[in-house]
């Protein structure tokens, strides 16, 4: 087996009021995409600081490859940050040479652009860019060095569905190149198509840990059922059915979908809003927290 | 080291060069002030006699002539420093009431014979000594005072609010999670604002003296010098306001705390020489007032380095000792 490229053991981090993240552990291995899903608040952006060397842990610590964080940490990782602002006045160009003159080692400026797709932006000036067009360049920023652990938190968010799609076609690309990727994310659509592995946190901790496959398989049937909460009569409530009330909605998981379906029509439950499909991430951490998902 | 320093630097200049409003601002306000207050101060002189009296007690219920209305005195303890003011029309005349009644006046000043007439009228026994000597334009001695202004808000303001701007939108943690230590980091803030100062200040100079015709009487590379310490103890004392602020207006106010004193109490638009000694005490702090009493002494007086060595040295110390301060007081981040 290999060896963990990090290793995250009994994490904590408190403030005066408040402990961020509470005894958190777990490994990733190198070359895939591991995912710390959870809502705001949850302790995501504090564990993957504490990861990067940004902030200082209250106890436990985290291992590079077997060693504590430090230079060598630091001179292999990237980073995008959730928020960063770069230096006015200056082009994608000239901010890419900044940042890849602070490495001894990395990708050339020219590759850099090229494989985030900044050639026709490269002379434009970094306060003039779309909200996509700068994550693609502090994407390329990360990517500075060259590393072998990219850290990227929430790194959509706020993206129009275009500019988030074209950006995960870059991890993508990014990823089938070896490099280990740890994700943060409350967008679950984007963990399932990028994640090898996930870990949902909630208020500190870590509350499931796996595969995403694997977990939805070890916590839901193979079927979802929704309907409208209008059309959900309140003797349909005493059928023998696992329910969920997400909303404005009902969910009910079943692996027997003929016998779900006839107990809610003799319970006369109007089927016309009825939809059925696989279970989900969201639908995961709806199980586990037994709340919404607080984006 | 050096490359990483380097870049910083490089990308720190651009972002000052491309900001062109902050730039024009920089060149045109301290041009406009040396013109605008040569017109407006370098009229007719005002009918203020002033009279340098030796000996640190003024005698004046034994001379008559000290009673005169009209008449600033003015006590002095450097003999040979005042006799040089009365060469330049800095002091109408001056009085040695212990020695004698001598007293000196320059031959070349009208107002020094209106002092003369007095003094006679009221002591007729009194003894003269002749000095002679041109007059220093207002603008003369105004332009240094200029000169170091401008340096003194490029300097605080230029770095206190750029690190502070930098650590609030996050890019100071991002230059953080690289290999860019602190002191590279604030090595590269320092030289960037330093050269940037410099060529300002000596465009300014070269702009600035032909139209005003002044001529600097001592080393122009003195003058380089004192400027380029002085810049670095005004860069490093903004240094240390930023080091670790997060808020905008406790910056803004600290910042206006160092300034207003320093621009009413170094020097740079009048001469201290009558103000209470706490007040000259206190603008001695300042490292402002030593720039301007070593550049004044330079261009005014032709002073070597012997002479402004105690101002160069004040400034190093200051330099120093804020660098240090601000390099172990610097945060990348808001906590």
């Amino acid at each position: 087996m290999n060896e963990p490229i990090l290793d995250v053991r009994a994490l904590v981090k408190r403030y005066a009021t408040v402990t961020a993240v509470d005894g958190v552990s777990f490994a990733v291995n190198p070359g895939i995409c591991f995912g710390l899903l959870g809502p705001n608040g949850a302790g995501k952006t504090t564990t993957i600081e504490i990861m990067e060397g940004i902030l200082s842990a209250t106890s436990g610590e985290v291992r590079y490859r077997g060693e504590p964080l430090g230079r060598r940490s630091r001179e292999e990782s990237g980073i995008l940050f959730q928020r960063t602002a770069l230096q006015d006045f200056l082009t994608v160009r000239q901010s890419l040479t900044l940042f890849r003159n602070l490495y001894a080692r990395g990708h050339s400026v020219d590759e850099l652009i090229k494989l985030c797709e900044l050639e026709k932006l490269q002379n434009r000036d970094t306060r003039k860019l779309s909200g996509g067009q700068q994550q693609r360049l502090l994407l390329a920023i990360a990517l500075a060095n060259d590393p072998a652990v990219l850290f990227l938190d929430e790194p959509t968010t706020g993206l129009d569905p275009q500019a988030r799609r074209n950006f995960w076609d870059l991890v993508q690309s990014i990823k089938s190149s070896g490099k280990t990727i740890l994700l943060t994310t409350h967008y679950m659509e984007e963990a399932e198509l990028l994640c090898d592995e996930i870990a949902i946190m909630d208020r500190g901790r870590i509350i499931a840990q796996g595969r995403p496959r694997e977990l939805l398989r070890q916590h839901f049937a193979e079927i979802l059922l929704e309907l409208p909460r209008q059309d959900f009569p309140a003797q349909a409530r005493a059928l023998p059915l696992r329910l969920f009330e997400a909303g404005d909605r009902i969910e009910i998981t079943t692996d027997d979908l003929d016998g779900t379906l006839r107990a809610l029509m003799d319970a006369r439950v109007r089927l016309t809003q009825l939809r059925i499909r696989p279970p989900n991430l969201e639908d995961l951490f709806l199980e586990l927290t037994g709340s919404e998902l607080r984006a | 080291m050096i490359k990483r320093l380097l870049a910083t630097w490089h990308a720190r200049n651009l972002e000052f060069v491309r900001d062109r409003s902050t730039l024009i601002f920089t060149l045109i306000v301290p041009i406009a002030l040396v013109v605008g207050m040569g017109i407006v101060f370098g009229g007719p002189e005002r009918p203020l006699f002033k009279v340098g009296v030796l000996t640190s007690q003024l005698a004046a219920e034994r001379d008559a002539f000290l009673h005169e209305r009209y008449v600033d005195f003015v006590p002095v303890n450097d003999r040979a420093d005042a006799i040089r003011k009365v060469g330049r029309h800095q002091l109408d005349l001056l009085l040695d009431p212990s020695g004698g009644d001598h007293y000196w006046v320059n031959t070349d000043s009208p107002k020094g014979y209106i002092a003369e007439k007095l003094l006679l009228a009221a002591d007729p026994g009194a003894q003269r000594e002749s000095v002679t000597g041109a007059a220093i334009r207002y603008v003369d001695w105004l332009f240094p005072g200029v000169l170091g202004m401008n340096m003194m808000f490029s300097c605080l303001f230029g770095v206190g609010y750029v690190v502070l701007r930098y650590r609030k939108s996050g890019f100071l943690k991002r230059l953080y999670a690289t290999p860019l230590t602190s002191f590279e980091f604030l090595s590269a803030q320092v030289l960037s604002r330093l050269s940037l100062v410099m060529l300002v200040t000596v465009i300014l100079y070269c702009g600035v003296a032909p139209i005003i015709h002044f001529h600097t009487a001592g080393s122009v590379l003195l003058l380089f010098c004192i400027a380029l310490v002085g810049a670095l103890s005004l860069i490093a004392l903004g240094l240390t306001i930023a080091a670790s602020v997060s808020s905008e207006e406790l910056v803004g106010g600290v910042l206006n705390l160092m300034t207003w004193p320093m621009m009413l109490l170094s020097g740079i638009w009048y001469s201290l020489e009558g103000s209470p000694h706490w007040v000259r005490l206190l603008s001695q702090v300042f490292p402002l007032t030593h720039v301007l009493n070593a550049a004044r002494a330079v261009m005014i007086d032709g002073a070597g380095i012997v002479q402004v060595a105690p101002d160069l040295a004040y400034l190093v110390i200051t330099a120093l000792a804020f660098l240090a301060f601000g390099a172990w007081s610097f945060h990348w981040r808001l906590e």
